[in-house]
């Protein structure tokens, strides 16, 4: 028991969920299993609530908080206190009746477990939101409503008024949920906490802060969206193709009170500010005369109760807007009495339905002959909603009349005139519900011959009504307590003086109850003249025409900026990423004004690199101006790639040229076998502008790279590079500093240097798979390519040489330590070497010469290289610290053996690998297609 | 000379942009590995120009070229050719599939 | 004795990967052991290594044993490692989709690429060194257009095409970037940069702040931020769904870049140069998020719309980045881990949903799925997820940046964004759940269930991860806080490398 009270309010909230999961996992479809289920679930929930309830009797308030997300004041935390007792129970008692009474409505071929799971989710993030401590946690239950609504309204999915209905709720309310979210973001912000008692504490804070008007907006969003009040009433009336069950506990008692709950909670924190007082009634009028108006003229039972819950919502709120205490009192009173009255009211309306075959009120007359008790039943919940004497309803009607004598804050006289007007209307619309359906002449070909419920769908109704007589009849004895402690701790202050007398004598709100009597009848008695009018004017509106305009509207928009932007092209791309380049890059140098250029003096220019320099420039110009002749344009880019390895050699960087050489070497070949494939010229397309706009750009990128290369090389710089001089001998074991660097000091960044190579030889190898190409018998001029594929003397020669390279290959690979070369360009040597066997002897020669598959070349490159970097580590030093020690070979002369050069091994067959793998998949394909092309022609003659 | 090799390295890399800003493959290609010459010249130069120094540490040398830029150069050169071959088989791939070399696979405007 | 863990979550992957090389031809059977295994090993040591990492906070791994800055150096720290957990995880759902689709079977080298891709991606994260991270860059990168091309077709070449393109064009600008950042601070290490530009001279300032904001677009390439993300969405939508799964990780290498190198280069010491990148992330974060949601709503097909959500959860992350406090900050990583995982998963589930109705196509009415039920729980799980609302950990992380944001003088722009963004979203998967689930053709001849068993606990599995988020957001939320911190205090990050302190700090 202990343990129960210590978490008595997070178990109560969690209580549902875990039954939806046990009925949802568990029991699937036994019908009745999750009837008594949640049924106990109900029940459960009410003992529990009872067991603490005396704490706010006692004038307390109980508060459980465990920490959650600490940082930014949200917490685990539960709060009961009158209000919070209030709802709760209105929860779980409409709760169970609901469930009791929905087994009966529901046909059995309904997938009726479902519909249960989604209940007890709903009844869960009720409890939630009115049991909330924290501000934050409040949110997520006020969001988790209106998922768990939309479930329930698009219950019967394949209808389309439910898929819309559904839809339309989630959107209105779930946007009012997001407005809320940021006005309580900023509402914590200012008190500094999330928790709803230091929220409260905090009122003249808050009301005094300069952003309260836009958190009070956010808020009260909200409120209006959830109570559905004007202007955004209008997803209610849709919200009614949900089973009926779901309208009765939703739609009347619990969602659509959430807003005015929240109304409540806050009251004290926001309440009394002219902004309040200027809104909320206003909104509260507004929505009270639209829906007793709108309803009289609702031939769906269902529209004219959904109609008639706006009106009274929008009175609670009224109520709430004139922030005086005892208007306050008016309010949770009518809070609970719409409750009863308005859910027995949809449930007598299931029970029709259910017994008829339709709600429409011009086919449904005098049911009274086939079903006394229901109709017995829905007269007295119809009475009290028009707030007939010795009924709950009546009472609280009474208050807001009075209310709206005395505290009527802007309107001063009109504002008892215009309750009266929609008192007149609620006469006549509940006239008319219980006029049109039980008397009014007989029945119109109704689908089903009426007949009263079964016994236990009348029940709940029968404990509804008896309840909104008891009230109506004995307030002090029923509610009077409850409501006390309700008001109390929702006003955070003591109780005003008020009497819940049924008589008070001939007073002035007693005289509008007598108005709006009788002018109901009037009204009703001569409504056909009004149905006239309103078929003429009024009939046509349907708010869903301009609800579905406006989103249509915004997602034709966003279509319409998307396709303008992502037009998947790839020069849109590339122009976007240089653009965006081009424009920080710039936008980097305007920050501060500090010089462009720096003072370092640079080298006097000779005339050879000026020549040369001016040579690759027009090698540039030629490559750019006569890319359309492809072959051509190949040609000179390997002039430049020439000039630039000459470029390396000027500035005393041996290393690099030799690596850039090999890898023109091997780039040029392959780009040559790609342009076998490829057509040989370029198609003049782009237009005039594109190509200014190019050239534009291009420029402007040029001038950049300009400017930012001179800017750095007109500076000094102290690097880190003279370390790596100072150790590459005492260290790394090697003179040629670039090498030691490569395969000691940065050995990982080769590491993976050679891992790309490797992956683009698998990547390629995988890639390759499944071409098909036709290869061109002719060039584009119309020669055919020689069918000879191997001269004799290429073959000798290249046999000839490929002992010769393999020797210089490895030459340069021992010396590289020391010397200009390494792993790598020996690597690509050899392979050039190899490749030259396959492009003149052909594949299969080759292959049977050499008897190794590419791949596991690379997989043993990669893994020798790995394996050194490991072998370090059993010796206990990093991964890759490598070992030397020196020994002399004659001819190749003073060689250091440092673990490095075995790195620089698997450097080596890396590259073999993957250069040859590649190179020998696109000769494979020529092959293949050289084959294909035969076997075509073969075909063709 | 700082001013030459700028130069040089501006104009590679405009006319690299200039083709990768084509509607075909090839020049992209050929684009591309201009604009691999133009930075690695770049990167290269970022250890600031020297002429007819040492690369090879030797007893009687004082000054030396800073080491580093060249070794990231070398690894540059061969991530770059990586890149190119792979693209190289890719447009040959596109091609094949496509029937025409157009980025976008366009078909060809005749 | 030397402390090896920090290099173990590359040599996993790259030892796997090679073997798998080397063993091509032991069958598919042995390949699949072989990389799910490697994996799994990975994660037990990733969370020693978390572990390690929590109670010494940094630990360096001095490669070659040559010493920072010289050499290159590995750092494990909660952020690195946490994201090389967040890679493997997201890479055994991925793998394990792949095999039970049989996806792996259709082309040559998956499991060896596959393999490589996580050793890039670990390397990315661990490195020290802003060159050594281009080189992983490239890694991941290659690795990444392999799988992208994988058994392709024509709409996945042409993808792969673009995406290859414009990703070369990015690796050249990082390497003029990184060559600036040399010729004028004449070092690489990530730590060291920032000692030296902690005591810049006026007259370099403009260069650096150039080469930052480089720096800044090529990442942002990676992270797909405005206007850079245009390969994303047909990237991501026409691969295969196990791969797109795992680049749910690699937009997220973005964000960790500009989180670390950004924030490590231009933090608290760098003078004027402090955080001055920020403000344009979070502009730029504004402007892809709606771009994002514009993408979302327009989206015909399914997977399109997917693609686009991962970039909407990558524009918060930018967003969040951008107001750059370390409330904020601990938000992006909470948002992160939340974030890759489901966007993996929302793949995994488009592909099933895909297959089982056979059509991507939102403006396609279909018979009802064979496997309505589950998958219809699962989408509107992972709607709900990533759309950001209760309960699930996607509305918890946006508290914590929207929480955060209120610092930031332009907070009414950020929350209006986000949330409206989110309200559209939240119609547009209305929508399509609609299309997908309720609004379906009544035929005699149903569809064929042609999904394999597995798949569906695969991904029903992975969606665990958001409501686990929420449980345990205490705890979670406490270790991201104490990440936020650390990448807050540079100095710590400069004398765990160096060994020296930034003065001043």
């Amino acid at each position: 028991m202990l343990i129960v009270n210590q978490f008595v309010l997070p178990i109560l909230v969690m209580l549902p969920f875990v039954g939806a999961l046990i009925i949802g996992v568990g029991i699937k479809q036994h019908k009745l299993g999750s009837v008594f289920g949640s049924g106990f679930v109900a029940i459960l929930g009410i003992i529990i609530l009872t067991s603490v309830a005396h704490i706010p009797f006692d004038g307390e308030i109980l508060i459980q908080s465990w920490s959650w997300i600490e940082h930014i004041g949200l917490y685990f935390a539960f709060r009961l206190d009158g209000l919070s007792l209030l709802f709760g129970y209105l929860i779980l008692i409409i709760g169970l009746l609901v469930i009791i009474y929905a087994r009966y409505y529901f046909s059995t071929k309904d997938c009726i477990c479902r519909f249960y799971v989604y209940l007890l989710l709903f009844m869960g993030s009720m409890l939630g939101i009115v049991f909330s401590e924290n501000a934050l946690q409040l949110v997520v239950f006020w969001e988790l409503t209106s998922l768990s609504s939309f479930l329930l309204i698009s219950y019967w999915y394949h209808k389309d008024e439910s898929q819309s209905g559904s839809k339309m709720a989630l959107t209105v309310t779930g946007a009012g949920g997001l407005a809320m979210l940021a006005g309580i973001l900023m509402l914590g912000n200012i008190v500094g906490s999330y928790n709803i008692s230091d929220i409260l504490a905090s009122g003249d804070l808050i009301r005094n802060h300069e952003l309260y008007t836009p958190i009070l907006i956010l808020i009260l969003l909200g409120v209006f969206t959830k109570s559905a009040q004007f202007p955004f009433h209008f997803w209610l009336p849709h919200a009614m193709a949900a089973p009926t069950p779901v309208s009765a506990y939703l739609h009347s008692a619990t969602m659509v009170k959430a807003g005015i709950f929240l109304l409540a909670r806050f009251y004290p924190a926001l309440s009394g500010t002219p902004e309040w007082t200027a809104i909320v009634p206003t909104i509260g009028m507004l929505t009270l005369l639209i829906g007793s108006f709108f309803a009289m003229f609702k031939d769906d039972i269902k529209g004219l109760l959904a109609y008639s819950t706006i009106s009274h919502l929008g009175l609670i709120v009224l109520l709430l807007g004139f922030s005086t205490p005892l208007a306050t009192v008016a309010a949770i009173f009518h809070i609970i009495n719409h409750a009863t009255f308005k859910a027995s009211l949809f449930m007598v309306a299931g029970i029709i339905d259910h017994e008829t075959g339709t709600r429409d009120m011009k086919k449904l007359n005098g049911l009274w002959f086939f079903m006394p008790h229901t109709a017995t039943l829905a007269m007295v919940a119809a009475s009290a909603m028009a707030g007939v004497p010795l009924l709950n309803g009546f009472l609280s009607k009474e208050m807001f009349f009075e209310r709206a004598l005395q505290d009527s804050p802007i309107l001063g006289v009109i504002e008892p005139i215009l309750a009266t007007v929609a008192g007149i209307f609620a006469v006549a619309y509940s006239i008319r519900f219980i006029h049109d359906v039980f008397f009014n002449g007989n029945g119109k070909n109704l689908p089903k011959e009426p007949h009263e419920p079964p016994r236990f769908m009348k029940i709940p109704i029968d404990f509804l009504v008896i309840a909104c007589f008891a009230v109506g009849t004995l307030p002090m004895f029923t509610i009077a307590p409850m409501l006390a402690v309700a008001v109390t701790d929702t006003l955070q202050s003591p109780l005003p003086e008020y009497s819940l007398a049924v008589w008070h004598g001939f007073n002035l709100p007693l005289m509008m109850s007598f108005i709006a009597f009788f002018g109901g009848i009037f009204v009703y008695y001569n409504r056909e003249v009004l149905f006239k009018w309103y078929e003429k004017n009024l009939s046509k509106i349907d708010a869903r025409v301009p609800y579905n305009k406006t989103i249509d509207s915004i997602f034709k928009f966003a279509e319409f900026i998307t396709s303008k932007f992502d037009v998947n092209s790839l020069q849109n791309m590339i122009v976007w990423f240089i653009v965006t380049a081009l424009f920080f890059g710039l936008v980097g140098f305007t920050y501060f004004d500090s010089p462009i250029l720096g003072t370092r003096e640079f080298l006097s220019p000779d005339w050879i690199t000026i020549i040369t320099a001016l040579i690759l420039v027009a090698g540039v110009i030629t490559t750019v101006g006569l890319h359309h002749n492809r072959f051509v344009a190949l040609i000179t880019i390997g002039i430049i790639g020439l000039i630039v390895s000459l470029a390396f050699i000027k500035f005393s960087a041996p290393d690099l040229a030799l690596t850039q050489l090999s890898v023109e070497v091997v780039t040029i070949i392959l780009i040559l076998l790609a342009l076998y494939y490829l057509p040989q010229y370029t198609p003049k397309e782009s237009s005039k502008a594109k190509l200014y706009r190019d050239g534009f750009i291009a420029t402007i990128s040029g001038i950049f790279i300009f400017i930012l290369t001179l800017a750095v090389l007109s500076r000094e710089y102290a690097p880190i590079g003279t370390y790596f001089l100072e150790n590459a001998l005492s260290g790394g074991g090697g003179t040629n500093v670039v090498n030691v660097i490569l395969v000691d000091f940065r050995g990982f960044d080769t590491l993976g240097e050679i891992t790309v190579l490797a992956i683009a030889g698998i990547g390629i190898f995988a890639m390759i798979q499944g071409i098909k190409l036709y290869a061109p018998t002719a060039n584009t001029q119309g020669l055919p390519w020689s069918s000879d594929q191997y001269p004799l003397i290429v073959k000798t020669l290249t046999r000839l040489i490929l002992p010769l390279m393999l020797m210089v290959s490895f030459y340069i690979f021992l010396r590289g330590h020391n010397l200009p070369g390494g792993g790598f360009i020996a690597g690509l040597i050899t392979s050039v070497a190899l490749i030259i066997q396959y492009l003149a002897n052909g594949i299969e020669w080759t292959q049977k010469k050499l008897k190794f598959t590419k791949h596991s070349v690379i997989g043993i490159g990669l893994l020798i290289s790995t394996i050194t970097g490991l072998v370090s580590m059993i010796l206990g030093y990093p991964f890759l610290t490598s070992a030397f020690t020196h020994l002399h070979i004659p001819l190749v002369g003073d060689i250091e053996i440092a673990s490095a050069i075995a790195f620089d091994m698997g450097v080596f067959l890396v590259v073999v690998g993957s250069t040859v793998l590649i190179l020998v998949q696109l000769g494979r394909l020529s092959l293949s297609s050289h084959e294909h092309t035969i076997k075509c022609s073969e075909g063709g003659n | 000379m700082e001013i030459i090799i700028s130069f040089v390295i501006a104009v590679l890399c405009s006319g690299g942009i200039f083709l990768i800003l084509k509607a075909r493959t090839y020049p992209i290609v050929l684009g591309l590995t201009l604009l691999a010459y133009a930075v690695n010249l770049f990167l290269f130069a970022m250890g600031r120009l020297n002429i007819n120094m040492a690369a090879i540490l030797k007893s009687d040398v004082q000054s030396y070229a800073d080491p580093l830029p060249q070794a990231l150069v070398l690894t540059a050169i061969v991530i770059s050719f990586a890149m190119t071959a792979f693209v190289i088989v890719l447009s040959i791939k596109a091609q094949s599939e496509f029937n025409t070399d157009h980025v976008d696979a366009k078909e060809d405007t005749k | 004795m030397i402390n090896h863990i920090p290099i173990l979550p590359l040599l996993i992957p790259l030892i796997a990967g090679f073997l798998l090389l080397l063993f091509k031809d032991f069958g598919l059977k042995f390949q699949r052991i072989l990389s799910i295994s490697s994996i799994i090993v990975l994660f037990i040591v990733s969370l020693i290594a978390l572990s390690e990492a929590i109670d010494k906070q940094y630990i360096t791994y001095i490669l070659g044993n040559w010493e920072a800055p010289f050499g290159i150096i590995l750092v494990l720290d909660k952020l690195s490692i946490t994201m090389v957990l967040l890679t493997t995880v997201v890479a055994f759902f991925a793998l394990a989709y792949a095999i039970s689709e049989n996806i792996d079977s259709k082309g040559a080298n998956f499991q060896v690429l596959f393999q490589l891709q996580l050793f890039g991606l670990n390397g990315a994260f661990l490195t020290g060194d802003l060159f050594n991270l281009f080189v992983f860059f490239e890694i991941l990168l290659l690795a990444s257009y392999s799988l992208l091309l994988h058994f392709s077709n024509k709409e996945k070449t042409k993808a792969g095409l673009h995406y290859v393109i414009i990703n070369l064009v990015g690796s050249t600008l990082f390497l003029f970037a990184v060559g600036t950042l040399y010729g004028i601070l004449g070092t690489l290490n990530i730590a060291d940069l920032a000692l030296k530009i902690s005591t810049l001279d006026k007259e370099n300032l403009n260069i650096i702040a150039s080469a930052g904001l480089l720096l800044l677009v090529v990442f942002g390439l990676k992270a797909a931020m405005f206007p850079l993300y245009l390969w994303l969405p047909k990237a991501y939508s026409k691969t295969s769904a196990p791969v797109a799964a795992l680049f749910a990780i690699m937009t997220k290498v973005g964000i960790y870049a500009i989180i670390r190198v950004h924030g490590t280069l231009f933090g608290e010491y760098a003078g004027e140069l402090a955080y001055y990148h920020t403000t344009w992330v979070l502009v730029i974060g504004i402007i892809t998020l709606i771009m994002a949601t514009f993408g979302i709503m327009s989206s015909k097909e399914i997977k399109n719309m997917v693609a686009y959500l991962v970039l909407a959860s990558v524009s918060i992350l930018l967003i969040s980045v951008g107001i750059n406090s370390k409330d904020a900050i601990s938000g992006t990583i909470y948002y992160l881990i939340h974030s890759t995982l489901i966007s993996g998963g929302l793949f995994l589930l488009a592909d099933i949903i895909v297959n089982s109705r056979q059509s991507d196509l939102l403006t396609q009415q279909t018979p009802k799925l064979p496997n309505a039920r589950v998958v219809g729980i699962l989408f509107f799980g992972y709607a709900i997820a990533i759309a950001g609302l209760p309960p699930l950990s996607g509305f918890f992380g946006k508290i914590m940046i929207l929480y955060a944001s209120l610092d930031n003088q332009m907070y009414p722009i950020i929350i209006g964004t986000i949330l409206l963004a989110s309200l559209l979203i939240i119609i547009s998967l209305a929508k399509a759940g609609t299309t997908i689930f309720f609004n379906t053709l009544i035929t005699d001849e149903p569809l064929q269930n042609n999904i394999a068993k597995h798949s569906v606990k695969i991904v029903a599995v992975l969606l665990l991860i958001a409501p686990l988020m929420v449980i345990f957001a205490n705890p979670i939320t406490s270790f991201c806080n104490s990440i936020a911190t650390d990448i807050f205090n540079v100095n710590g990050y400069v004398n765990a490398v160096l060994h020296k302190q930034i003065i001043g700090g």
